[in-house]
C-alpha cells in the first residue's frame, strides 16, 4: 500500500463539514418523536379490556401482572382485573400487544418519562392516567395475519343442507381427533368461560385434556360438574362460548362441539367413570326427586355420590325431561339417551317410571324423605289469545315436538306456518321441512332479537325456512282450502324504559299467507296442580315458577325445586346447575342436622 | 522472548474491562517487554447474561424477543437463526415477501454494523469524526429501523413464520433516500479514513491474519476475506433470497487492519447495492403465516443447526426441541468465540501495546455472543 501527498491533505477536507447543518439535535431542547410505529409506553383502553390475562401470561419478563382495578367488578366474561405494568422489568417487545384478545392494549410513541418516584414505574395502563394516554400513534395490534390474538374456528363438518332435510339425521357430523386438538389447542386458558357457565365446569381443563388426547380425563372432568354432558355436547347454550376471550379478533372455542367430541369418543361413559366399580358407602339418609329431566338427573346424581339413596319419579316411560322428548332428532339423537341413563343406573340412582306423584302422594314422599327436590319442568304450552286460535289445524308447536314428529306418525301439512321466535320455533319449523312442508316462520320482532340460537336460525335459514320478521299476528281464518294467517307489518319503537324495543303496527294494511297448519311456538308455562294446598300455600309462586333462595331451597321444609320451574334461564346447563347446587345444599342441611 | 511471562523481565497488565474501542466488556491480560506484547490471554465473564439457559426456561415464541439481546450492534442474524430453526423444525413454509423482507432487514443491519465498525476504526487510532461520522451514518439506517419495526435497536421482527408487519407505506421511499444520503457523504468518510495517512500508518502492515490461519482456526467473515477467503454463508449456502440475488463476495488480500477494514467498506456498498435490488424485486403478498396457540406451541422434537453470515461473519444456532413447549437446548456460535479467544491471543503476541484496541475492533470482537 503506497502512501499518497494527498493522503496527507485530504483528510482535512472534513472541515467542510463544519459550515453544514448539524446531524445531531439538541436534546432535550428539540426531541423527535417517535415513529407511527414505536413501541414506547403502555396504553389500555379499560373499556375494551376483559382482564383475560394473556398479556401476563405472554410477557417472558413478568413485567405485567394482573391487578384489581378500583371501578372495575368481575362480572360475566371479565375478571375485573387489569394488567399493571413493571418497566423495571418491561423489554418493550409488544408481544402482550400482539397477543391481547381484545385488542385493548397498545403501545404510544412516547418514549421519554423523567420521574424521581421509583415506584410510579409499576402502574396500571389506563387506570393510572399518564401523559401519552392520548397519543394518536405508536405500536397497534394488527391481528390479521399473525392471528396472534385470536385465531378461526375449527369448522364443525356439517351435512348439505339439502341432503340433511331429507332425515332426521344429525345435522353435526362431529370433529376427528385432528380436529379436535387444533381446536381444543386454541384455548388460552384464561377461564373466563368457568364464570360464565351456570355449572362453572372446569372447561380450560378439559379443553387441555382433550388438545392432549387425554379423552378419559376430559370425560371425568365433565361429570364434575354436569352428569349430562352427551345432552349439553349437543343442545347447551354455551354461554361460555359468548364470553370466550378468542372470541374478539378471531371466534371463540367450539366447547360445545369438543364436549360432543370427548363423549362421543367413548362407547360407555359409565365405563370411563368406573362409577359401578367405586361404590359409595350409604350415608342412610334418602331424597325424593321428582322429574327426570336435567336438573333432576343432576340432582340425582350428585346426591347418590354423595352416599344418599336417590329415587326418581318419571310421570312418563322414559327420564331425559322436556330436553330430551322435545328436541328434535337431528339435533339431540336418541342414541345418547342409554349412554347417559347407565351412567345414572350404574351409580345407584333409583327410577320409578309411569309413577306419577300428586297431592297426597307428595305429602307422603316429604314425610318419609330426608328431602325432596321438585324439578317438574314446564308441562304446558303457554296460550295465545288472537282469534282463530281454536281452528283445527292451529295446533301448539310444543306438543308437536313432544310427540315424536320423526317417526313420521304425525302429517305435519303441506304448508306450515310457525308463530314465534324461539328454539321451539325453530324445531318445530326445521322439523316440518323435514317431514316435507314449505315451512314460514312469523316473528314479531327483528331477527337479532329472537331468543333461539344464532346457528340454529342460520341453520333454518340455509335450508330453506322462510324466516318473516317484524310480522304482528292479527287472526287465522279459515278458507276453502284451509287457513290464512293474517299479520300486520310492524316497526320497531324503543322502548323508554331501556327495554328491548317494541314492535308496533306500521299501517292498517292486512296482510295474509294461506297454510294447512300454524303451529303457535310462544312460550311454555307450568302446571303446578300435581302439588298439594298444604305445600303450595306455603310456596313463594311467581308468574308459575316457584321461587328458591341460591341454595335452590322453597323455604318449605325439606322441599328444594330447580330446573325450568324456577325462574332462570330455561337451559339445559342452568337446569344442571340447579340439581348440583341442590344436591349440595341437601346434603350440608343433613350434615348439620 | 515470546510467550514469557517473566515478572523480572516482562510487565503485566490487565486491559479492560471497559471499552476498549468498541468491542464490548472483555479484558486481555497482557506481559510485555517493552512496547511489544509477548504474551496475551482473553478474560470473558463480564456480560453473562445467560442466554441459552434462559432460553430453556421460555416458550417457543417468548424466546424471539429474547435472541435479539444476544447482539445489541445486529440483533436481527440472532432473530433470524432463531426463527431458521423453529421453522425447520415445526415444518413452516415461509411466505415468499416474508423471505425478502427479511433480507431486507438482514442486509440493512449488516449496512448499520458496518458503518459503525468501519468508522470506529478510525476511531480506535484517534481519528475520532470518523467514529463520529459512522456512528451518525448508522443511525440514518436505524431510523428506518424504527419505521419498519417500532425499535432502532432491538427490532424484535423477523419471527418465527415470517416477519411482524409490513412494510410501512413509503418505506421503499425512505430506505432510498437514506442510502442516496449515506452513498453522497462516503466519499467524505474515506478521505478522513481509507486516505488518510495516520490511518494507513496504523493499519497497513498491521495485526497480519495469516492466510493459513483461516483453516486452522476457522476463521470467518471479514477476518478471513480480508487474508484472501472467499469464505460467505450468503454465497455458500444461500437462505432467504440471497440465491436470487446478484453479487460477489468481497476479498481482499492484504492480511492486515487495513485490507479487513477495506473490506467492510466495500461491503457497505455491496448492502447498498443488494438493498436496492431488493426493493426492486420485492414480491406481494401476506408476511407472515399464522402460528398455533403461542402459550401451546410444542415443536416436534428434532434437532437443527442453522447459520447466516453476519457482518462478523457465519453465525449459527444449534436448536434441540424434545417435543415440548420449551426448547430443551439451544447453543449460540458467534464467529467472535474464535476471534476473541484463539485468535486474538495468538495475533498480540509480537504486536505493539498501542495497537492493542486497534486489533481488536479489526477483528469485531464482540463479547455477548462469546458468553451466551
Amino acid at each position: 500500500m503506497t502512501m499518497k501527498f494527498t493522503d496527507i491533505v485530504s483528510p482535512f477536507l472534513a472541515w467542510s463539514r463544519a459550515a453544514k447543518k448539524a446531524d445531531t439535535i439538541p436534546y432535550p431542547k428539540k426531541s423527535n418523536p417517535g415513529s407511527d410505529r414505536y413501541r414506547g409506553f403502555h396504553r389500555n383502553d379499560l373499556d375494551k379490556c376483559i382482564g383475560c390475562g394473556r398479556c401476563e401470561e405472554i410477557c417472558q419478563n413478568l413485567a405485567i401482572s394482573m391487578v384489581e382495578v378500583k371501578d372495575s367488578q368481575p362480572i360475566k366474561g371479565d375478571s375485573g382485573l387489569r394488567p399493571s405494568v413493571d418497566y423495571g422489568r418491561c423489554c418493550w417487545c409488544a408481544l402482550c400487544v400482539d397477543v391481547c384478545s381484545t385488542g385493548s392494549l397498545s403501545l404510544s410513541n412516547s418514549y421519554s418519562w423523567p420521574t424521581d418516584n421509583a415506584d410510579a414505574c409499576a402502574f396500571i395502563p389506563g387506570s393510572d392516567e399518564k401523559a401519552w394516554d392520548d397519543s394518536k400513534k405508536g405500536y397497534r395490534q394488527d391481528n390479521s395475519i399473525l392471528q396472534w390474538a385470536g385465531s378461526p374456528r375449527v369448522e364443525m363438518p356439517v351435512a348439505e343442507p339439502d341432503e340433511r332435510i331429507k332425515s332426521f339425521e344429525e345435522v353435526v357430523r362431529g370433529y376427528s381427533p385432528e380436529q379436535a386438538a387444533a381446536e381444543a389447542g386454541r384455548c388460552i386458558q384464561c377461564g373466563l368461560c368457568v364464570t360464565a357457565c351456570p355449572a362453572n365446569m372446569h372447561i380450560p381443563e378439559y379443553l387441555r385434556a382433550i388438545a392432549n388426547g387425554d379423552y378419559s380425563h376430559a370425560v371425568k372432568l365433565f361429570f364434575d360438574n354436569n352428569p349430562l354432558p352427551e345432552m349439553c355436547g349437543k343442545v347447551c347454550t354455551r354461554e361460555c362460548e359468548s364470553v370466550c376471550a378468542m372470541g374478539y379478533q378471531g371466534e371463540a372455542i367450539a366447547i360445545r362441539w369438543l364436549k360432543r367430541f370427548a363423549c362421543e369418543w367413548f362407547e360407555s361413559l359409565s365405563d370411563v367413570l368406573a362409577v359401578d366399580e367405586k361404590p359409595l358407602e350409604p350415608n342412610g339418609r334418602s331424597v325424593a326427586i321428582i322429574g327426570t329431566g336435567p336438573a333432576g338427573l343432576s340432582a340425582a346424581y350428585y346426591l347418590t355420590r354423595m352416599g344418599f339413596e336417590t329415587h326418581v319419579f318419571e310421570k312418563d316411560g322414559e327420564g331425559g325431561g322436556v330436553a330430551q322428548s322435545a328436541i328434535p332428532e337431528y339435533r339431540l339423537p336418541s342414541g345418547g339417551y342409554e349412554k347417559q341413563m347407565d351412567v345414572f343406573r350404574k351409580a345407584g340412582v333409583k327410577f320409578h317410571y309411569n309413577a306419577e306423584v300428586c297431592c297426597d302422594d307428595i305429602l307422603k314422599i316429604s314425610d318419609d324423605y330426608d328431602a325432596v327436590f321438585i324439578a317438574a319442568g314446564l308441562q304446558r304450552s303457554s296460550e295465545f289469545t288472537i282469534p282463530g286460535v281454536d281452528l283445527q289445524g292451529v295446533e301448539h308447536a310444543f306438543y308437536f315436538l313432544m310427540n315424536h314428529p320423526e317417526d313420521g306418525s304425525i302429517e305435519a301439512g303441506r304448508r306450515v306456518l310457525v308463530v314465534g321466535g324461539g328454539n321451539v320455533a325453530i324445531d318445530t319449523a326445521r322439523s316440518c321441512k323435514r317431514l316435507g312442508a314449505e315451512v314460514v316462520i312469523s316473528y314479531r320482532r327483528r331477527i337479532e332479537d329472537m331468543p333461539a340460537d344464532d346457528e340454529e336460525i342460520q341453520e333454518a335459514v340455509d335450508e330453506g325456512i322462510d324466516l318473516r320478521p317484524q310480522n304482528i299476528p292479527i287472526r287465522i281464518e279459515e278458507t276453502d282450502s284451509g287457513l290464512l294467517y293474517i299479520y300486520a307489518e310492524a316497526l320497531m319503537i324503543d322502548d323508554p324504559a331501556g327495554g328491548r324495543p317494541k314492535p308496533v303496527r306500521k299501517d292498517d294494511i292486512e296482510h295474509g299467507i294461506e297454510v294447512d297448519k300454524v303451529f303457535l311456538a310462544i312460550g311454555q308455562s307450568s302446571d303446578l296442580s300435581f302439588l298439594p294446598d298444604e305445600i303450595s300455600d306455603n310456596l313463594n309462586i311467581k308468574w308459575g315458577r316457584i321461587q328458591v333462595d341460591e341454595h335452590q331451597y322453597t323455604g318449605v321444609k325439606n322441599i328444594y325445586a330447580g330446573g325450568d320451574i324456577t325462574p332462570g334461564a330455561g337451559d339445559v346447563i342452568t337446569a344442571i346447575a340447579d340439581g348440583m347446587r341442590a344436591a349440595k345444599a341437601i346434603a350440608e342441611s343433613c350434615r348439620t342436622e | 522472548m515470546n510467550g514469557s511471562t517473566d515478572p523480572l523481565k516482562t510487565t503485566h497488565l490487565f486491559f479492560g474491562p471497559q471499552h476498549p474501542g468498541v468491542t464490548g466488556n472483555m479484558s486481555v491480560e497482557m506481559w510485555f517487554d517493552g512496547d511489544e506484547i509477548t504474551r496475551a490471554i482473553t478474560h470473558v465473564g463480564y456480560l453473562h447474561r445467560g442466554f441459552e439457559k434462559l432460553m430453556e426456561r421460555r416458550l417457543w415464541i417468548q424466546n424471539f424477543p429474547l435472541v435479539c439481546r444476544i447482539c445489541v450492534p445486529e440483533s436481527d442474524i440472532n432473530e433470524e437463526c432463531y426463527a431458521l430453526a423453529v421453522e425447520k423444525l415445526d415444518g413452516i413454509e415461509v411466505p415468499e415477501r416474508a423471505r425478502w423482507i427479511r433480507t431486507l432487514v438482514l442486509e440493512l443491519a449488516r449496512l448499520g454494523v458496518n458503518l459503525m465498525s468501519f468508522g470506529g476504526q478510525a476511531g480506535t487510532i484517534g481519528l475520532g469524526t470518523g467514529a463520529m461520522w459512522g456512528i451518525t451514518f448508522r443511525d440514518f439506517v436505524l431510523d428506518l429501523f424504527e419505521e419498519l419495526s417500532g425499535g432502532r435497536i432491538y427490532h424484535v421482527y423477523v419471527q418465527p413464520g415470517g416477519v411482524r408487519r409490513d412494510l410501512p407505506e413509503g418505506f421503499k421511499k425512505s430506505v432510498l433516500s437514506v442510502l442516496d444520503k449515506i452513498g453522497e457523504r462516503l466519499p467524505e468518510l474515506d478521505r478522513l479514513t481509507l486516505n488518510n495517512a495516520v490511518f494507513k500508518q496504523r493499519t497497513v502492515g498491521v495485526g497480519i491474519v495469516k492466510p493459513e490461519w483461516i483453516d486452522e482456526m476457522g476463521l470467518v467473515g471479514p477476518v478471513a476475506r480480508g487474508s484472501g477467503s472467499r469464505r460467505d454463508v450468503r454465497k455458500d449456502a444461500p437462505y432467504e433470497a440471497y440465491g436470487e440475488l446478484d453479487f460477489e463476495v468481497v476479498t481482499e488480500d492484504g492480511c492486515d487492519i487495513y485490507s479487513r477494514a477495506l473490506v467492510r467498506r466495500r461491503e457497505i456498498d455491496l448492502s447498498m447495492n443488494l438493498i436496492r435490488q431488493i426493493l426492486d424485486l420485492m414480491p406481494g403478498g401476506p408476511i407472515a403465516v399464522p402460528l398455533p396457540n403461542l402459550t401451546e406451541w410444542r415443536i416436534p422434537p428434532g434437532e437443527i443447526y442453522t447459520r447466516v453470515e453476519s457482518s462478523r461473519g457465519e453465525y449459527g444456532y444449534y436448536v434441540v426441541s424434545d417435543g415440548s413447549l420449551r426448547p430443551r437446548r439451544i447453543h449460540v456460535r458467534g464467529p467472535s468465540y474464535v476471534h476473541a479467544v484463539t485468535l486474538l491471543e495468538r495475533m498480540l503476541v509480537g504486536a505493539n501495546i498501542a495497537d492493542v484496541s486497534n486489533i481488536m475492533v479489526s477483528l469485531t470482537t464482540c463479547p455477548p455472543e462469546i458468553e451466551r
